[in-house]
């Protein structure tokens, strides 16, 4: 952890006179992995989406390896291609099969070519238990192995940094863990990694950093076992008894 | 479900009640059905003209004369039909991206598509086909420019592309945000989040809708007939006056519906299958 490799200063967000970000600081440090938590409508997603610049940011400086992204009019595809994003909902493209979804930016985008893009996607396949599935099609797939492909799908670009925007919420229990595995192998392989997750287990075996996020802004953030076990807000207090119970 | 089941095991009372009332449907709607024929064939002779209608537009003979030459007839709508589809599927879609456009620098393109579609879906076809039908070639273009096929089907493209733009349209915008976001998230440009992401997903989505209304064109074709060129309908006018008898008429409706049903069958299948992948 040495390098700041995403540096966001005085980020804030609104949507119409709705305050959602008010002035997010943060420094993520190269193969880190920062887990962001708090209650829904706190503002972890748009946070998120405020990193890969789906949504512009009203105010603030986003910097990335030191150069800001955040330069209104700036053009973002090349910014993008390093910022990886998994939602929610997976949104796959139901039309293309496994495959296709996770070769069609390469092609487009990078413009590899077929056999080289084709093999470092089968690679991924492989490399996260989907050897068998990547010729089927988003509805043949369990909600578990969708998610692992959007994942492929998003390392296929070769980003930095990958965003992960509460990929397990939407899986039925006994499916979580594959998902949670694919992040332990990320992270294995030292992906700079930003997460909203309500998995607080998870992000407490495995996070380098945990942020409370509570009404747009950072109330707390520290290392799993500080925020854990010795929370010092009473919002963090509370929303961790809530959610640990 | 387990019919082979049940010939094994005895039916239990849910299945026998179930059984009862099926029969009982079933024995009431073909009885409706019969009374309701019977009637029809009794009654219609009764009508005063019955003889007279009888003869001008159910002459067998008649029907068995004209037939082959009135199929022929329809061969000409078969191909202005075959050639109107593809350039109406083009135009259509040409309309529909364009208003479906976001870039500020193709805002005269997008108030174009809703000039065009609120014009050419507000006008009755044959007033289109009439007014360039007669209206362009009047412009005393020379030979083969004049010719009222190619304006004719000019008038029944810039007609049905309205519709069919508009169909498309809303099948871009049933795609619901998130593949967008997904596509550019992954630094599609826009134009690539449309063409390989969207695009396919939309035209798949109103395949249904856009059978019927080539089932409609189908049909329409035959008002080509108003301004000249001598296919089925004009064909059917033709030996109507000659014979002084309505049956080539009933002729030729027979064989639009000997193609529009099937097709309209196939288009409703489409649908409910569209349907029940969704739900």
């Amino acid at each position: 952890m040495t390098e700041v490799k995403l540096k966001l200063s005085g980020v804030t967000k609104a949507f119409g006179k709705q305050p959602v970000l008010q002035g997010i600081d943060l420094d993520i440090a190269e193969s880190e992995m920062v887990c962001l938590i708090g209650p829904s409508g706190s503002g972890k997603s748009t946070l998120l989406r405020c990193m890969n610049l789906l949504e512009p940011i009203d105010d603030g400086v986003i910097h990335l390896d030191g150069v800001d992204i955040s330069e209104p009019g700036l053009d973002l595809r090349p910014i993008r291609r390093q910022i990886g994003i998994v939602f929610q909902s997976f949104n796959l493209f139901p039309h293309l099969s496994a495959m296709d979804n996770v070769l069609l930016a390469p092609l487009r985008v990078l413009g590899k070519s077929k056999a080289n893009a084709d093999g470092q996607a089968r690679e991924l396949f492989t490399r996260f238990g989907l050897a068998n599935e990547m010729h089927k099609y988003p509805d043949q797939l369990s909600g578990g192995q969708q998610q692992r492909v959007a994942v492929i799908r998003a390392l296929a670009m070769q980003p930095q940094i990958m965003l992960f925007d509460e990929i397990t919420s939407a899986l039925d229990p006994e499916l979580v863990e594959e998902v949670l595995d694919v992040l332990r192998q990320l992270r294995d392989a030292g992906m700079t990694m930003v997460l909203a997750t309500h998995e607080m287990g998870f992000a407490r075996e495995l996070a380098d950093r945990v942020c409370f996020l509570d009404q747009g802004k950072i109330v707390e953030q520290g290392p799993p076992d500080v925020i854990f076990a010795a929370p010092k807000h009473q919002r963090t207090r509370t929303f961790l008894k809530s959610v640990l119970r | 479900m387990c019919r082979s089941s049940s010939d094994r095991t005895p039916l239990n009372r849910r299945q026998i009640f179930e059984a009862r009332q099926r029969n009982r449907s079933i024995v009431i709607a073909g009885l409706s059905t019969i009374a309701f024929v019977l009637i029809l064939y009794l009654a219609v002779p009764l009508a005063p003209g019955w003889e007279r209608v009888k003869a001008s537009f159910f002459n067998g003979e008649i029907f068995v004369k004209t037939f082959p030459t009135l199929l022929e007839a329809f061969l000409l709508d078969i191909a202005i039909f075959a050639w109107s589809a593809p350039l109406i599927a083009l135009v259509g879609l040409l309309i529909a991206l364009c208003r479906s456009t976001n870039a500020p620098a193709l805002f005269p393109l997008r108030i174009f598509g809703a000039l065009y579609v609120d014009i050419f879906r507000g006008v009755p076809v044959v007033l289109v086909i009439y007014l360039i039908g007669f209206g362009v070639p009047g412009l005393g273009l020379p030979r083969p420019w004049n010719s009222p096929y190619i304006w004719g089907t000019v008038a029944l493209v810039l007609t049905y592309s309205a519709y069919v733009a508009e169909i498309l349209r809303s099948g871009i915008e049933s795609i619901h945000p998130s593949q967008r976001s997904a596509a550019i998230c992954l630094g599609l440009s826009e134009r690539d989040a449309m063409r390989y992401v969207i695009l396919p997903q939309a035209v798949r989505r109103v395949v249904p809708a856009n059978m019927n209304m080539f089932v409609a064109l189908q049909k329409d074709v035959a008002l080509l007939s108003f301004i000249g060129p001598v296919e089925i309908l004009r064909q059917a006018g033709i030996y109507k006056s000659l014979l002084a008898n309505f049956t080539p008429y009933v002729a030729a409706a027979v064989i639009f519906l000997a193609v529009t049903i099937p097709a309209t069958r196939y288009a409703d299948y489409l649908l409910s299958r569209e349907r029940n992948d969704r739900s």
